[in-house]
């Protein structure tokens, strides 16, 4: 009939101009976000008590070399000028040099970064790994002696500080014994003669077919990794056990079991995929914590990722490294968590409206 | 249960491979690995750069006219230079240089090389310039006053007759170093002038930040800031060759760190344990510790623009406030000794008297007569590094005794030095380590201060406490012009002594710089700056 | 003849379980005894809880309980000694000072910036939180663009850089860090804001004239505070561990103040030989933390005992 027909043609434009608002609406998130977090780095750039000009000429400079430096370098500028210089510079990865390393802090946030990347993946792959299993262990048998250790390996992991952590385990594994390799990504020997192509070393050496390295690489990444992936396990083994109880008491466990499925079945393909959903948004969130916690992990281990990149720029007054980086791993773990946040919108109906 | 199965598996085969046999490379007989905190080079520049860890790579791949002689800093060496003479007035020094030698490049090594190294020291302006613009030179003068007579004849006028221990004394620090004018210049990059920079070439500065152009016994191949240093021998070099074929800096902050790689193996010597790490290694068989006073003297200072601290008795009463004995056989034990003038033990007229220790009693006593029987109020800018928060702890304590209270405000190495070099302390601890072996480093430091109002161009470590030494600035600048050496000798003397009454200074200690090494290492000796601790005698069985 | 009604006396079990509550007064106090009896029946709820009240005791008389100066040390008698040794139960650190007697003192350091954060905070986030609930439209954009904003930034990273700037000490550590947290207070009471928004007692209220200030002051503020009292606790572990980051870092506390993150940092270079140092300020550390998290855990499914899935 003639109206259903104009009807059904309104409700795709509806449906239609309802995707292009939420595609807009995120993407204004997304950039106001942003922008927020470059307000807030350029504010505390500009705020610091320490004069970024000493960082570049040192201690023994006279007085006319360091007003020199200053005027070369743009810090007598009026404030608001200089933001919008700050602006323009973000948005095209010009960081500025790195006063400390003298390249420039792009360059240097492509060596780092990599870096962090592998040790979060490393982390999050022991946490989703042994986590995952664990919480769905710990709802199926729920209350029993498992489920209570798999509770109390997750409560400690969100009340032990994680520097300590690391402290001890280095002193036991590394410096008692002697299972873990020292401090760094690769034994001196190889540090110096290793070519990495993307900055992942397992990658690089698993894809240049330089096993050796490759277990040395894998050596030095196993006891970080393992702190980091233990606190990953603390939240995703919680969170799953969560969502599966959830899923436990649908009705369509009772239905299924009713039919005949075997535990097994029913646990691991039924349940588990339901709780997959909100799971993989906990995983990804899991990851951009760790991202995040890799700043005190790096520091213990002296892992030359982001996060030490970070904290070693600060103590030395290298603004424009540690805005750089701080961008950085703000963009990431923006991108991350709003990204998460629109997988869970979308896939869960209830939040739908 | 499949799927636990698989992954308990997988986990085990992970860890298992950790307990392996340690399949790890140990470092070869070539190859020296020193653990050393490098993160303060800013730059491998020669003429540029003035920090310790800079100065102990370029001590090792430049070469100077004359250097110190390692075992005996009185004594300077002729390197390049073959004989040296200096004119009746005390104003021109001639330098005759060795022949046919070469750098590192195969270049040969003339005198333009040394004109142009001085050159481009005074042209860039950067923070080691102030070495030789204090013999008169500047960017204008400085090609009239530098000259190459002939390719192996150097003539260097200065502006006053200058007590000449002093002039070869500086020509022997790390800016005089003599790089290779044609390498250097190939890789120098065009620049507009402006009114901050008058030429238009950048002198190779922005190349040799980060690469090597010496003819010393080894090359910089890598440097990779805050990470590590790696050092490679020179084929070319004139002397004797050097053992080892690569050295490697690599970058370690935390004591803990070195030690136990220095225990493991990872290492082959440690540079920056701490007191307790030290004396756990004493005991190592395998391991042994060698030391050397450095000329590097820690102190406190007094901000004379604080009026309680600027009262005499204030000063005394500080200086007995500190507690030297336990100081010294805890928190810097095997690191520095005790010490209580500005001149470090070495150089010369340094005196050696501690007059002061710990006395409470005393303390009190002065301020009472300074009419602050109650003690007061003050704060003190602390570096977040040990032994100096240590240091400082321990004084508060110590102070609190007689009264006063002090407010520790830590800070990183910047933060700190830029209130200091605005003047807006109220206590400082700090170090001084010389520029150049020659007393004149310190003193013109400590107890010079020839203008100070707040803007003063010159900012000595007394101005940066505005303190007005009186007569000892004059002093000061007529010991450098002391020809006999015994008589500079006294007059040094007699600043020190008069500095440990008066000045605002508190002298607690001079550094021991210490390596600890694998018994595998031959030949590593530490010499007396940074930029004598040779690398070339090394070797390893 | 009908039998007379029993009434329970005033105050007694059946009086606060009664069903059919005589006064506002007896339902609050009915629910709540019901709370904490589902509170008391968790056995590791109360555990958290003892060990809360435990540190609040132990800040409160800590210059009483303390055996030695936490300032004063014996640098030259009694550096760096073990645990157990005469005098010095915990042992001693790099300056020859108790290490028990900072950690009690030190407790006074943890309990304050738990609070003041918490009182910094919350009441930022409720009252964003419910102003922008209540109010919706543009109001209630802005106020979740910038609330997205702060939940979207790593937290330990910008209070570092917050830190920095503003320089190293207790005072602004707390200011950073509770910069970094209102968000999920503001989150969650939007959430709740919203879900009573539309419900009939608020359009009664409004009906009765009531301003939206007064609606949001006095209705919807207390309905949201059960969640917010849970999340803040659970936090407080965050807290904790953030603070303690700093200090380890050298941006929270500043010497000589026993801060517990502080402590660790200034043991780590004995960690070798002499781990009790950096080793006893964390085991502090973890069993406060616990505590919280206990206590919060106890708290959500006393309150709420459907969250959780319990």
């Amino acid at each position: 009939m003639k109206g259903t027909e104009t009807t059904s043609v309104r409700a795709g434009y509806r449906r239609a101009r309802g995707i292009m608002v939420s595609v807009a609406r995120f993407l204004v998130v997304l950039v106001t976000t942003f922008l927020g977090l470059l307000a807030v780095t350029f504010f505390i750039g500009r705020v610091v008590p320490i004069d970024p000009v000493l960082a570049i000429v040192g201690d023994r400079a006279p007085s006319s070399v360091v007003e020199r430096i200053r005027e070369e370098m743009g810090f007598n500028l009026p404030l608001w000028q200089q933001f919008l210089i700050y602006l323009k510079q973000a948005v095209t990865g010009d960081f500025g040099i790195s006063v400390l390393t003298t390249h420039p802090v792009i360059e240097d946030i492509g060596r780092a970064f990599p870096a962090t990347l592998e040790l979060a993946t490393v982390g999050t792959l022991i946490g989703a790994g042994i986590g995952i299993p664990f919480g769905v262990i710990a709802a199926v048998w729920r209350d029993s002696i498992v489920d209570q250790i798999v509770r109390i390996i997750g409560l400690f992991g969100y009340s032990v500080p994680i520097f300590w952590l690391g402290l001890l385990s280095l002193l036991v594994f590394y410096a008692q014994l002697k299972w873990a390799a020292y401090p760094g990504r690769l034994d001196i020997a190889y540090e110096y003669t290793f070519v990495p192509i993307t900055g992942l070393y397992l990658v690089d050496a698993a894809w240049t077919g330089q096993w050796s390295i490759f277990w040395d690489a894998w050596r030095h990444i196993l006891l970080p990794g393992a702190l980091l992936g233990y606190f990953s396990l603390a939240y995703i083994s919680r969170m799953t056990r969560s969502f599966m109880l959830n899923e436990l008491n649908q009705e369509y466990i009772i239905a299924a079991r009713a039919k005949g499925l075997s535990e097994a079945r029913i646990i691991w393909f039924h349940a588990l995929r339901n709780a997959a959903v909100p799971l993989v948004t906990v995983v990804a969130l899991s990851y951009a914590g760790l991202l995040e916690g890799s700043v005190l992990t790096e520091t213990v281990f002296s892992w030359p990722g982001l996060g030490l990149y970070i904290t070693n720029s600060l103590q030395n007054a290298d603004m424009n490294a540690v805005l750089g980086g701080t961008i950085v791993i703000g963009a990431v773990f923006i991108g991350i968590n709003l990204f998460s946040d629109l997988l869970y919108k979308t896939l869960d109906p209830r939040t739908r409206n | 249960m499949k799927r636990l199965r698989l992954l308990m598996t997988c986990a085990t085969v992970a860890f298992m491979s950790v307990l392996a046999p340690q399949a790890y490379a140990a470092t070869p007989t070539d190859t020296l690995v020193e653990a050393f905190a490098i993160d303060d080079i800013i730059s491998l520049d020669p003429q540029e750069a003035f920090e310790l860890s800079t100065a102990e790579v370029t001590g090792n791949t430049y070469s100077l006219l004359v250097r110190l002689n390692v075992d005996d800093p009185s004594k300077l060496e002729l390197d390049l230079a073959e004989s040296w003479t200096v004119s009746d007035d005390g104003l021109t020094y001639t330098f005759k240089l060795k022949p046919d030698l070469k750098f590192a490049s195969g270049n040969p090594i003339t005198a333009d090389d040394f004109v142009f190294s001085i050159e481009r020291l005074v042209k860039l302006d950067k923070s080691p310039a102030f070495l030789f613009n204090q013999f008169g030179l500047n960017g204008d003068n400085v090609t009239d006053m530098v000259k190459a007579i002939d390719p192996l004849t150097i003539s260097f006028t200065v502006d006053k007759p200058y007590a000449s221990s002093f002039v070869l004394n500086v020509m022997s620090s790390a800016p005089a170093s003599v790089v290779d004018k044609a390498l250097v210049t190939e890789h120098a990059l065009a620049v507009t002038p402006s009114d901050t920079y008058k030429w238009d070439t950048d002198f190779g500065n922005e190349w040799l930040k980060t690469n090597s152009a010496g003819s010393g016994p080894f090359n910089v191949i890598t440097w990779k800031a805050n990470e590590a240093v790696v050092l490679e021998r020179n084929d070319n070099y004139y002397g004797e060759a050097p053992a080892l074929k690569r050295v490697i800096y690599r970058h370690m902050k935390e004591s803990a760190g070195q030690r136990l790689a220095l225990e493991n193996g990872d290492v082959d010597i440690a540079r920056n344990l701490s007191p307790s790490d030290l004396d756990a290694v004493a005991s190592k068989s395998d391991l042994a510790i060698t030391a050397r006073p450095k000329g590097t003297v820690y102190y406190i200072s007094l901000n004379q623009k604080n009026p309680n601290l600027a009262k005499p008795e204030v000063i005394q009463a500080m200086k007995y406030l500190v507690d030297y004995d336990a100081i010294g056989a805890t928190l810097i034990k095997g690191i520095g000794t005790i010490h209580q003038s500005f001149l470090p033990i070495g150089q010369l007229g340094a005196i050696e008297d501690n007059p002061y220790m710990l006395d409470v009693a005393k303390a009190k006593e002065l301020l009472a007569s300074a009419g602050l029987a109650d003690g007061f109020s003050v704060t003190m800018d602390v570096r977040n590094t040990q032994p100096v928060t240590g240091i400082a702890e321990n004084f508060q304590q110590t102070a609190a005794e007689a009264g006063i209270t002090i407010e520790i405000i830590p800070g990183d190495g910047k933060q700190t030095l830029t209130k200091y070099r605005a003047r807006q302390h109220d206590i400082y601890i700090g170090q001084w380590g010389s520029d150049y072996w020659d007393p004149n480093s310190n003193a013109e430091t400590f107890v010079s201060n020839p203008d100070n109002a707040d803007d003063a161009s010159s900012k000595t470590l007394a101005w940066r406490n505005a303190w007005d030494p009186g007569a000892m600035t004059e002093e000061t600048k007529a010991a450098l012009l002391e020809m006999d050496a015994d008589k500079r000798a006294a007059m040094y003397v007699e600043l020190q002594k008069k500095s440990q009454e008066i000045s605002p200074f508190v002298m607690i200690y001079q550094q021991t710089e210490n390596g600890a090494y694998s018994t595998k290492v031959k030949g590593f000796k530490l010499g007396p700056s940074f930029d004598t601790n040779l690398l070339a005698p090394i070797s390893k069985d | 003849m009908t039998a007379p009604i029993e009434t329970a006396r005033p105050y007694s079990r059946a009086w606060l379980l009664s069903e059919e509550p005589a006064s506002r007064h007896q339902a609050q106090l009915g629910r709540a005894y019901v709370i904490w009896r589902r509170f008391s029946g968790n056995r590791l709820a109360i555990a958290g809880l003892v060990i809360i009240v435990a540190l609040i005791l132990i800040a409160a008389m800590a210059p009483l309980i303390a055996p030695h100066s936490p300032v004063i040390g014996d640098l030259a008698g009694a550096r760096l000694r073990p645990p157990l040794t005469e005098g010095y139960v915990l042992g001693t650190d790099g300056q020859g000072r108790d290490i028990l007697s900072r950690l009690i003192v030190g407790s006074r350091i943890t309990l304050a910036v738990v609070a003041l954060v918490a009182i910094i905070a919350a009441p930022v986030g409720l009252i964003v939180g419910t102003v922008s609930g209540y109010a919706g439209g543009w109001v209630d954009a802005v106020l979740m663009r910038v609330t997205d904003i702060f939940l979207a930034f790593p937290k330990l990273v910008l209070a570092l850089a917050f830190v920095a700037a503003l320089g190293p000490g207790i005072e602004n550590a707390i200011i950073a860090i509770a910069l970094t947290s209102w968000p999920p207070y503001a989150r969650i009471a939007r959430a709740e804001t919203m879900t009573f928004r539309r419900s009939d007692f608020i359009a009664a209220v409004k009906l009765m004239g009531a301003s939206p200030v007064r609606i949001v002051l006095k209705h919807v503020m207390p309905l949201c505070l059960s969640s917010l009292i849970v999340r803040v606790t659970l936090d407080m572990a965050g807290i904790i561990l953030t603070a303690a980051g700093l200090g380890f870092l050298g941006l929270g506390a500043q010497p000589p103040m026993p801060e517990w993150g502080a402590m660790i940092a200034d043991g780590r270079r004995f960690i070798l030989d002499q781990w009790w140092v950096a080793a006893m300020p964390g085991f502090a550390i973890l069993i406060v933390s616990l505590g919280f998290n206990l206590l919060g855990d106890g708290l959500r499914d006393a309150l709420d005992p459907k969250e959780g899935g319990q």
